[in-house]
């Protein structure tokens, strides 16, 4: 692959969320939330793109990983003074230590990728529908044992007074710091290895590529992006209902990916742009919005419809996302055509 | 003892419905389909609409019958015949936007709160007392409704060419176009029938629960789904008997355990389906020996 191709795998999304944040940037401080917002849905899909991409497996299951970051980010940072009538079953261990804003979500890059892999040490050996029913048993658990477990956070009630950190400097930052993660992934030789094993696993098992290992190895590094994302997205709220990382995020996350296109870094990270300014464009919208002039006055409830149209008619347009899970194309500058191969031989 | 078993035939034979609505489609079109759920759950709503008008119930029911089965086939329709061929993903994702659309339009239109619906109410009355106190006539109609569709489905597949055509596209879908299969008429088929089994649900939920709100049958579908695959989602009987058992289980668990312990009991169900899902992935149910050899 030309040097080109490759810094525009990773420039082009990189540029896509650069823009984003200088937009919000020149935005009205009460619409920043909505960029930041789309920054850490970047960094989500980036996470779930990194297995689901280059493996070819679907995950149900990311959304825990996500879960678990933002628990261990915000158990961390609840503030100490406030942390014993917040948080007051913890065990003790939680209770005593407070760390800062980018140790917290280093701990929670951490706790997703240990979660991550005792999870996909024995689920790696599934692949197809077992697998993303066995994905989904784990978010299901996830969720079971984050809503009822007061030791570990708040149990049914919100996690809340977490330092509100995540600005759109820093939602910028962990959206690049992801992106570049799963670029290096893609052009290293274990992401060649995934890929190979994507499109045909008897050949690619044939010549020796040891599809659990690689496969585990993906499964890690994405739930580690996943804790990370959830550590920012924790940070963005400030407050969050164990029931906001369930469900609802991972049908969004995933139809992110596929609106994109899966198959390619550029489309998950536009399929999350998309979305989510979609997503956020008309909830405003809901507030009536001025549109180039239009006062656009829509009726509550309206978002959702549109947007569960707007999924399903870019996936009947384009079965394979918008970019067709492609990079984007360099065009040749010198106009060097690939050389025939000679014509050699021939019929006798 | 004798009422928990037969609340958890009446629950696992409501399940075993949805497991057969969803399998039919998965046999001949390699979908699943998410937004069966909210197929229900408009069913679900007409009832209420037409009951609150007064109708009689044969005709709300009809009525029922028809906005699922028309429901469905437009599904089919506008979504899954454009998608024919598309990855699993890809399919899988675009029904997930159907529910989702469906799902919210009915909050637009009926609110969170949703409407009641009262149908068939002298079917939710005991059957007897004492030891059947907590058995309603409604287990005993879903219990009945379920042997008949299964018998029904049976005789259909097995006696019918048409069921001859559903059973060989559902082994092979190319071949049997080859051999003179009509993909369209099959898929139709097995689409409509998916939709009056999914008006038949509606009936027996309604009945359970009156209040129709948008979220409902979605908790229902999820489990079946999960149970469809757990049992074995390539071959019809296996994903029907997943279905009953993870209805079955279900009821027995929520039934038997004290509330306090019940927080924890969706981490024990999910955690036996990874355990059950490891040790057969190919499905609880299937036979032995008949695991596909890899083709190289």
């Amino acid at each position: 692959m030309r040097l080109a191709e490759r810094s525009v795998q990773f420039l082009a999304p990189a540029v896509l969320v650069c823009l984003t944040a200088l937009l919000g940037s020149f935005s009205a401080t009460t619409n920043e939330v909505y960029f930041e917002t789309a920054l850490v849905d970047v960094a989500i899909v980036v996470g779930l793109y990194l297995f689901v991409g280059n493996s070819g497996v679907l995950s149900f299951g990311h959304i825990s990983f996500v879960a678990v970051g933002a628990w261990t980010a915000g158990v961390f940072t609840v503030p100490a003074d406030v942390k014993s009538t917040a948080l007051p079953d913890l065990f003790p261990f939680l209770a005593h230590h407070n760390v800062g804003n980018v140790p917290s979500l280093l701990l929670a890059t951490a706790a997703g990728g240990v979660f991550a892999f005792l999870v996909g040490l024995p689920l790696m050996r599934l692949s197809g529908l077992a697998a993303g029913i066995a994905t989904f048993a784990v978010l299901g658990i996830t969720y079971n044992v984050l809503l009822n477990w007061t030791k570990i956070g708040p149990g049914p009630g919100p996690f809340t007074l977490v330092p509100q950190t995540t600005g759109l400097v820093q939602a910028l930052g962990g959206a690049l710091i992801a992106i570049a993660v799963a670029w290096l992934y893609q052009l290293s030789r274990f992401g060649r290895l995934l890929r190979a094993s994507r499109e045909d696993p008897a050949v690619a098992q044939a010549v020796g590529v040891g599809i659990h290992a690689q496969r585990l190895g993906a499964f890690t590094l994405s739930g580690a992006l996943c804790g990370f994302a959830g550590g920012l997205l924790v940070h963005e709220f400030g407050s969050i209902y164990a029931n906001q990382v369930y469900l609802d995020l991972t049908f969004i996350t995933l139809a992110m990916l596929v609106v994109g296109g899966v198959g390619s870094l550029l489309g998950a990270v536009l399929g999350a742009l998309l979305i989510s300014g979609l997503n956020s464009f008309l909830s405003a919208a809901e507030g009536g919005v001025h549109v180039i002039g239009f006062k656009l006055d829509v009726p509550s409830g309206t978002n959702l419809v549109v947007l569960g149209a707007v999924m399903a008619i870019v996936l009947v347009l384009r079965p394979s996302g918008i970019t067709g899970g492609r990079e984007l194309p360099v065009p040749r500058l010198r106009g060097r055509a690939p050389q025939e191969a000679p014509a050699t031989g021939g019929p006798p | 003892m004798l009422q928990t078993i037969i609340n958890a035939v009446g629950l696992g034979a409501t399940y075993a419905l949805m497991a057969v609505g969803i399998g039919l489609v998965f046999g001949v079109l390699r979908l699943i389909n998410f937004a069966y759920g909210q197929l229900i759950m408009a069913g679900a709503f007409s009832l209420a609409l037409t009951s609150a008008k007064g109708w009689p119930e044969w005709a709300s029911v009809l009525t029922c019958v028809a906005v699922v089965v028309a429901l469905s086939l437009l599904m089919e329709l506008a979504l899954f015949r454009p998608l024919r061929g598309a990855s699993p993903a890809t399919m899988l994702v675009a029904t997930f936007a159907v529910a989702f659309l469906l799902q919210a339009i009915a909050l637009l239109k009926f609110g969170s709160l949703g409407r009641i619906a009262i149908i068939f109410p002298g079917l939710f009355n005991p059957v007897g007392s004492g030891h059947l106190a907590t058995v309603r006539w409604i287990t005993v109609v879903a219990i009945i409704c379920a042997v008949v569709a299964v018998a029904g489905l049976t005789l259909l597949l097995a006696r019918t060419s048409i069921g001859l055509h559903m059973r060989a596209a559902a082994t092979d879908f190319q071949t049997a176009r080859l051999l003179g299969v009509r993909a369209n008429r099959v898929i139709t088929v097995a689409v409509v029938l998916s939709g009056v089994l999914a008006a038949a649900v509606s009936v027996i939920l309604v009945v359970q629960t009156p209040q129709v709100v948008p979220t409902f049958a979605l908790r229902d579908t999820i489990i079946v789904l999960v149970g469809v695959v757990v049992g074995g989602i390539d071959r019809l009987w296996t994903a029907t008997l997943g279905g009953f058992s993870i209805g079955f289980a279900t009821s027995v668990f929520t039934d038997k355990l004290p509330q306090s312990a019940t927080d924890y009991v969706d981490s024990a169900v999910f955690g036996l389906v990874i355990v059950v899902l490891l040790l057969r992935p190919e499905g609880l149910f299937a036979p032995f020996r008949s695991r596909t050899v890899e083709r190289v």
